[in-house]
């Protein structure tokens, strides 16, 4: 399967009212995804609902339901609470969840597309911003692509993958475990000060890292565990799971999220593939996943289980190698492009932050972010308790195109970009044409309208003159591809022509 | 709030073509002290005030 696997990613953005703190960012979060609404065409679908029936948060993937009195209120993400929830022409849904607005791509195939959708959800988002900031007696409301206030509030960017169910739970935590808590080196976003208040003095690879509290679980915002085992495929789920990835920083530089996106594709493949790895067990790793957070040297070593001592770019090298041979092995001189990329680009960082940390500032948040600080530091003698060097640390993630210090990096040629603009600006209305996303993309473009509800896994029509709405299942997220369905939407004038021809 | 913040809000948000495309320069660390004169002009003003201020309810 290589880098190629169903995957998106989901950004819950951090939401301001500068000079207003206590404002109800639910209320704000809200007029941001309405305006949207408002400015793309999409309130004419007000009747369009997200339809929680096919949601089911509280699955748990060893196996046991999780009953809803033994829930946190905050687990229950599938009561439609009236907040503002909009499934775009892109295939994505945009809607408010525990008061930030978030983003979720639609489901693409490969790294790069969802570098190119997550990319779009950023323009998405500002645009939105910039609409209801523009509201009679509105505020200007400020988003951030970032997961912590350094108050102690953190918000998630979660990674989604789907898996062969088949593979048994046990191996993906065995292995996934040791992966995610070494690749903060090349994933992470950099964040100054320590603890989840952020009250000890210093710099840290990741604003995820300090928030994790446990191994595994259920759970997404308390007690947060490095696997996570929510369990709704939405999929066959005979056939699969969805592997919910919740310990990631939201990247800003597009090369971490395409290599995120892809070394991690390429573990689960091994681990799908029955590769094992030796002797990668961490001894304690939440207290390692700290750790690793926590040097920024990268040359501390920490304990596994059998009592060897490794850095984690050691075990990222070891993850390097079996990905590699496996990749050879599999499939030899007939290996895709983009699986080769990943693993080049891989290969490359690794040696470079062995080498020197700083020359991977053109494709590492953290060392980027902590280039900034080091300069300032320098220049104006800052202690790391500066409200400067926060204020530096906050706005890398600005997402205004000139307010922002990560975009300013981007557009000076100093932080690397995969996409173009005009890629971009494509994306933030059309959906991606491999995936069941297309068809719920189209549907949305072409009948608005007639669009009563829409899930991951269904589009329902409430079509003129029938008395019942038409739900079109869409199971299979490889099915509803531009190949399967492109030709319908050529010939339908309307979503009862739509119905029409899914009849035949 | 500033009259020249909230005209900078609502500048428009495409990126500049020309300037995706850019090569990469990869001077971070060489070059950064023009950098931080680009950064200076574009900061937040009253960093401790407006970092402070910047608190957000717990998500995922």
């Amino acid at each position: 399967m290589s880098v190629h696997r169903v995957m998106g990613i989901e950004t819950e953005y951090g939401i301001s009212v500068p000079g207003h703190p206590h404002v109800n960012s639910m209320l704000t979060s809200s007029q941001v995804v309405n305006a949207y609404a408002g400015i793309t065409g999409l309130d004419r679908a007000s009747k369009a609902r997200w339809v929680y029936a096919d949601e089911s948060p509280l699955r748990d993937a060893r196996g046991f339901d999780l009953s809803r009195a033994d829930a946190d209120p905050s687990q229950l993400t599938d009561d439609d609470h009236g907040l503002a929830n909009l499934i775009l022409t892109n295939g994505a849904r945009f809607y408010v969840d525990h008061a930030h607005p978030e983003y979720s791509t639609p489901e693409v195939t490969n790294p790069r597309d969802a570098v190119l959708w997550d990319r779009a959800g950023m323009v998405i988002m500002q645009q939105a911003a910039t609409a209801a900031s523009a509201q009679p007696g509105a505020l200007p409301i400020q988003l951030y692509k970032n997961n912590t206030d350094n108050k102690g509030s953190s918000y998630g960017c979660h990674e989604n993958y789907l898996m062969q169910r088949r593979t048994p739970f046990a191996e993906i935590v065995r292995t996934l475990t040791p992966f995610f808590i070494t690749r903060q080196i090349m994933s992470g976003s950099g964040r100054v000060g320590l603890g989840q208040e952020g009250r000890k003095h210093g710099y840290q690879l990741s604003q995820r890292a300090d928030f994790f509290e446990v191994e595994v679980g259920l759970e997404t915002t308390l007690k947060r565990p490095i696997i996570n085992t929510r369990d709704e495929p939405h999929a066959d789920p005979e056939l699969h799971r969805r592997l919910h990835v919740i310990v990631g920083d939201a990247n800003l530089s597009e090369f971490a999220t395409f290599l995120k996106m892809g070394t991690t594709a390429l573990v689960l493949t091994l681990i799908e593939d029955g590769i094992v790895l030796p002797d990668i067990t961490p001894e304690k790793p939440v207290a390692t996943m700290h750790a690793v957070s926590h040097d920024v040297s990268l040359s501390k070593p920490f304990s596994l289980q059998s009592g060897r001592r490794v850095t984690a770019l050691q075990l990222q090298w070891e993850f390097f190698e079996a990905s590699a041979k496996h990749c050879q092995d599999k499939f030899g001189s007939a290996m895709d492009e983009q699986t080769r990329e990943v693993l080049d680009s891989w290969e490359t960082l690794l040696n470079d932050l062995e080498r020197d940390p700083f020359s991977a500032a053109d494709r590492v948040d953290w060392v980027a972010k902590l280039s900034l600080m080091e300069g300032y530091r320098r220049r104006d003698n800052l202690d790391w308790n500066s409200p400067r060097l926060q204020l530096v640390d906050l706005q890398y993630s600005d997402i205004r195109p000139n307010r922002g210090l990560a975009q300013l990096l981007e557009d000076r040629g100093s932080l690397r970009r995969l996409t173009t603009a005009i890629q971009v600006e494509h994306a933030v209305s059309s959906p991606p044409e491999d995936t069941r996303a297309y068809f719920r993309g189209e549907c949305m473009r072409r009948f608005t309208d007639s669009i009563a509800a829409a899930s991951w896994d269904s589009v329902i029509l409430d079509v003129t003159g029938q008395d019942s709405l038409k739900r079109i299942p869409t199971l299979d997220p490889l099915k509803g591809t531009r190949a399967h369905v492109g030709h319908l939407f050529d010939e339908a004038q309307s979503a009862e022509d739509l119905i029409q021809l899914l009849r035949r | 709030m500033s009259q020249e913040r909230q005209q900078r809000t609502s500048t428009p948000t495409e990126v500049d073509e020309v300037t995706a495309a850019a090569p990469v320069r990869n001077d971070l660390s060489a070059d950064v002290d023009s950098i931080l004169d680009e950064i200076d002009d574009v900061l937040e003003e009253n960093a401790e005030e407006f970092v402070k201020s910047f608190v957000q309810k717990g998500g995922q």
